[in-house]
């Protein structure tokens, strides 16, 4: 599954291909995956052991600062994500054998830039309903998969 | 993974992507100016109209920029105006421009345009001596700076339609924003 949040925790996207259980309303259960990705992030910056810039835990960061880290792995997913500077977060949740994804992750924000950006119809900031885009996410997202 | 330096020119990104005639850019670019003062009448409105325009295109352009050029983070104001002037120009102007007139601090600083495509065929009549002809650009780098949570203002201080020598836009660093938790604990 994947989803894609924008700076201000707004879910523009969610679409599954393939999960078996639903523990959660959809709108809990995006507000708890940004919940973790936020604090996450906050944290292995904390921890990092090479750079002094961090900052205090929990205390808001300024974009940029700080590591960031781009997947985790449990023992029944990998979870990838990427953040752009302009706040765009993307995140896959995919089978925890699956390779590095940061290439996908990328092509995703390429054709997010395509077909959603470049959308005169779309307002910035509200979930992406555009067919095209969906098709052409689709279709990638299975020729990886 | 090979880590790839950050671009320090836009020419690779510039020559792979689709154009459209320089001409006809220009000159739809007229065209809207033409119509926003037919429209509005007042020159200030004017200037405020395509500061906005410039605004919501620049919040857009920030991510196909992003996407193409593989720019990750600049780590001070100095190297996101070198980026905007090297590579941004050149991406979507197909123009370099330099940078200039640092302050003491680093937060404020000159771009300048020696060359500037929008205003090919331009001549300012007597009666829109107070337009800035070019407010769009200032606009667009307002609005992509604050999409990676910049606050800046831009200004035009030189401009060629005006008599001076060159397109001289001041950026203005005024904060960076920090990244805040969106929702609150009792939603």
């Amino acid at each position: 599954m994947m989803y894609v949040f924008n700076r201000n925790g707004v879910c523009l996207l969610y679409k599954e291909w393939n999960r078996p259980l639903h523990t959660l309303n959809p709108q809990q259960d995006h507000k708890l995956m940004f919940g973790l990705l936020f604090s996450l992030k906050s944290l292995t910056a904390k921890m990092d052991p090479v750079n002094a810039d961090k900052g205090n835990l929990g205390v808001p960061q300024l974009p940029g600062q700080g590591c960031s880290f781009h997947s985790f792995r449990t023992n029944t997913y990998k979870l990838s994500f990427m953040e752009t500077p302009s706040g765009i977060k993307i995140i896959l949740v995919t089978h925890p054998k699956t390779g590095d994804l940061r290439e996908a992750l990328k092509y995703i924000y390429s054709l997010y830039v395509e077909y959603v950006v470049k959308n005169p119809i779309y307002s910035p900031g509200s979930p992406i309903k555009s067919e095209l885009f969906n098709t052409a996410l689709d279709q990638y997202v299975r020729s990886i998969s | 993974m090979a880590p790839v330096g950050p671009p320090r020119s836009g020419d690779a990104i510039f020559s792979s992507i689709d154009r459209v005639n320089a001409e006809l850019f220009t000159l739809t670019y007229g065209a809207i100016v033409r119509q926003l003062l037919t429209d509005l009448e007042e020159v200030e409105e004017v200037n405020k109209q395509l500061d906005q325009m410039g605004y919501n295109i620049g919040i857009r352009l920030i991510d196909e920029f992003l996407a193409k050029s593989g720019v990750s983070r600049c780590v001070d104001f100095r190297e996101t105006a070198e980026m905007i002037a090297k590579v941004g120009f050149k991406m979507f102007l197909g123009v370099t421009a330099s940078v200039t007139s640092w302050d003491a601090d680093g937060t404020c600083c000159s771009i300048v345009l020696e060359d500037n495509p929008l205003v090919d065929f331009v001549e300012l009549p007597d009666t829109c001596q107070g337009l800035y002809y070019c407010n769009v650009l200032s606009g667009v780098i307002r609005g992509a700076l604050e999409m990676v949570s910049m606050k800046t203002e831009v200004t035009w201080t030189r401009d060629v339609l005006r008599g001076d020598d060159a397109y001289e836009l001041q950026v203005k660093l005024l904060k960076q924003v920090a990244e805040e938790y969106p929702y609150k604990d009792d939603e």
